[in-house]
């Protein structure tokens, strides 16, 4: 049975009278121990889906449909008592900017020590044992002397450091990180994937990579969705996706890239931009954009199929396949 | 800490030596306090002499720079009226007011801070649409109004509370008379320090509210949800304690606001403390008075906002105020 099944999640965000879909008919699943990625641009709702896992979409967003399921209870219909009993004990998550994600005014201690004893009935010596043998395991140097300190007196890296550590307190069957290298230095990048990864690996636990960056996908994740505007157009192995990517957004997304063989070209971008909740087209949301669309992708929005290296919603692998059984067929 | 406490004083030096100058420029525009002195027998000859003994004919540079050799001695001048050195006129009064504003300051933190908190956690119930049209109406309403009003209603009307003078003091220490030890003392203070809590409490209330809604909608607070804190525990420690930070700051700025109310407060309940004692004063052109509640007032001034600003050293703990000395 999977760990996590999120089943076709529609979310909106509430505009004054217009309700606006951010995330259509999202289905994936994770199981125990798996490390996915989510990829895309800005704004095709990565963050969105991360944070409706957990139900933390902030407003005016909500949940319209659909069904989010841990070890087969329903997370959408929890009341905010058991929620809180599933988010960081069982669901963790990281966040985009270590600046940001500790409170400035409350000590490293209290923000870790915190965690845990809202979870579990322990007492506070035991606490700050667990909390600075976990602020060892993330090679924060004396952690003894770290634990009071202020997130003011941490550097950037040191500080994503100590979030991690705050994700590993309970022990986690799950870890959303949204964006966790994206704030940092590109040095300290390395250093924090290569610990987020260990420590995965390490606890076996299941790990939902947000990133725009396919170098960062492609070193840690063995499953990848691509998404764009609010859909995940294609989900497959990361390896067959990166190596041959199927639907035309993950083509573009791949050609942007620079190459190490050709230098001194221009990169290859894909014309045009992200829809706004706004102005979403009609049909395929991307065929704005896409050098292969026809009419038939300005009308009608395709649906998932098995391309035999991964599942796109695209009409053109849909073609391409229905010719390739035609062949077969004539051929019989 | 003591670098930071040296250069305030120096500040508090200037400051009031700019206060003294300006109250002295003032003066000669007052009135006359030989009139005010002086019954209508007293002949020119003898107002005159007495304006000649007061130092009144000198130049006003003169005159300034006799008060500053005095002041630098402790020595502020002494009232016309009262007859007395102006510093122990106005010490006598500084208890009642003292603990006039400091009933005040505490009925704004314990109504405004929750007040504030809830509306901002719930910003959509009616509870807090109601407070915020209230404390719109409260911040436009001048507080004599209040104040009479709740003369009328609780003392004359409903006859709950006395509606003038300090009533029952009790001496503490020997040198301070309070009147927060015996209900009498107490039953006076209600009224004027609820009004003067009330001229407060809409800006308080709504400051509150919109900083904590902003503190609300950061990351942090985000993340602290995500690790699945209670909400008490998110409100009143995550997201209360950023909240007060720069209200601190605020509250220090309104303490000025804070003694400018009590000279309104002090004068429509005949509460005996300076705000009172300075119209007196100034009706009666009691010019050294004059210029000794300004410079005691400037002092209160700063002494307030360093105690605020170690406050705000205190609980923020990007501040050191050691070494930036601020």
């Amino acid at each position: 049975m999977n760990l996590l099944s999120v089943s076709h999640l529609h979310v909106n965000f509430q505009v004054k009278q217009h309700s606006l879909p951010a995330l259509i008919d999202v289905s994936f699943t994770l199981n125990r121990g798996e490390r996915i990625a989510i990829v895309g641009e800005s704004g095709a709702g990565k963050s969105v889906l991360g944070f409706s896992i957990v139900n933390l979409i902030s407003k005016p967003g909500y949940i319209k449909s659909g069904s989010v399921k841990l070890d087969n209870k329903e997370l959408t219909k929890m009341n905010l008592r058991q929620l809180q009993e599933v988010r960081g004990k069982r669901i963790a998550m990281i966040f985009q900017d270590p600046m940001m994600t500790l409170n400035p005014v409350l000590t490293i201690g209290q923000q870790l020590v915190e965690t845990i004893r809202s979870h579990t009935k322990i007492n506070y010596k035991d606490a700050r044992n667990i909390t600075i043998e976990k602020l060892h395991n993330v090679q924060i140097s004396s952690p003894e002397k770290r634990f009071d300190q202020y997130p003011h007196e941490l550097s950037g890296g040191m500080r994503q450091r100590v979030i991690i550590a705050s994700v590993l307190l309970l022990n986690p069957d799950i870890i959303i990180a949204d964006e966790p290298t994206t704030a940092l230095d590109v040095t300290i990048q390395a250093e924090i994937l290569q610990l987020l990864l260990a420590i995965c690996r390490d606890n076996g636990v299941a790990l939902v990579l947000i990133s725009h960056d396919l170098g960062v996908v492609s070193k840690v994740a063995e499953r990848t969705l691509v998404m764009y505007a609010g859909q995940i157009v294609e989900e497959g192995p990361t390896l067959e996706i990166i190596n041959d990517p199927q639907h035309p957004y993950t083509q573009g997304l791949l050609n942007a890239l620079p190459q190490m063989t050709l230098p001194g070209q221009r990169l290859n971008q894909i014309k045009g931009s992200m829809p706004s909740l706004t102005e979403r087209p009609t049909g395929c949301a991307f065929h704005p954009r896409c050098p292969y669309a026809t009419d038939k992708c300005r009308q009608e929005s395709p649906s998932f199929i098995y391309s035999g290296v991964s599942s796109v919603a695209c009409f053109m692998i849909e073609d391409m396949i229905d010719e390739t059984d035609r062949d077969e067929d004539e051929q019989l | 800490m003591l670098i930071f406490l040296l250069r305030r004083l120096i500040q508090a030096c200037v400051v009031m030596a700019i206060i003294s100058l300006i109250s002295f420029a003032i003066q000669d525009k007052l009135g006359d306090p030989v009139q005010q002195m002086v019954g209508m027998s007293v002949s020119v000859e003898e107002r005159n002499a007495l304006r000649e003994e007061l130092g009144l004919n000198d130049s006003l540079l003169t005159q300034y720079g006799r008060f500053l050799q005095n002041a630098l001695q402790g020595d502020l001048g002494t009232s016309y009226y009262y007859k007395e050195p102006v510093l122990d006129v106005i010490f006598d009064k500084v208890p009642a007011t003292l603990e006039l504003a400091f009933c005040a300051i505490l009925l704004v933190v314990l109504i405004a801070t929750p007040l504030g908190v809830l509306a901002a956690i719930n910003p959509k119930h009616w509870v807090s649409r109601i407070l915020m049209v209230i404390t719109s109406i409260g911040l436009s309403i001048p507080i004599f109004i209040v104040a009479i009003l709740m003369m009328y209603l609780f003392s004359i009307e409903w006859n709950l509370a006395p509606s003038f003078g300090r009533g029952q003091t009790t001496e503490v220490f020997g040198l301070w008379h309070s009147g927060l030890f015996n209900q009498d003392g107490l039953s006076h203070l209600l009224l004027p320090s609820l009004s003067l809590a009330i001229a407060l409490m809409p800006i308080f209330t709504r400051l509150i509210r919109a900083e904590m809604m902003e503190v609300l909608q950061s990351e942090y607070i985000r993340f602290a949800w995500s690790k699945g804190l209670s909400s008490n525990r998110i409100y009143f420690i995550h997201a209360l304690k950023n909240t007060m930070l720069p209200i601190i700051t605020i509250g220090g700025i309104q303490a000025g606001t804070l003694v400018a109310y009590t000279i309104l407060t002090e004068t429509i309940f005949q509460w005996p403390g300076m705000g009172f004692l300075f119209m007196d004063a100034v009706s009666r052109v009691d010019t050294p008075l004059i210029s000794a509640y300004l410079i005691v007032v400037g002092g209160m001034f700063v002494v307030t906002n360093t105690i605020v600003d170690l406050i705000y050293g205190l609980v923020n703990p990007t501040v050191r105020l050691a070494s930036h000395g601020l």
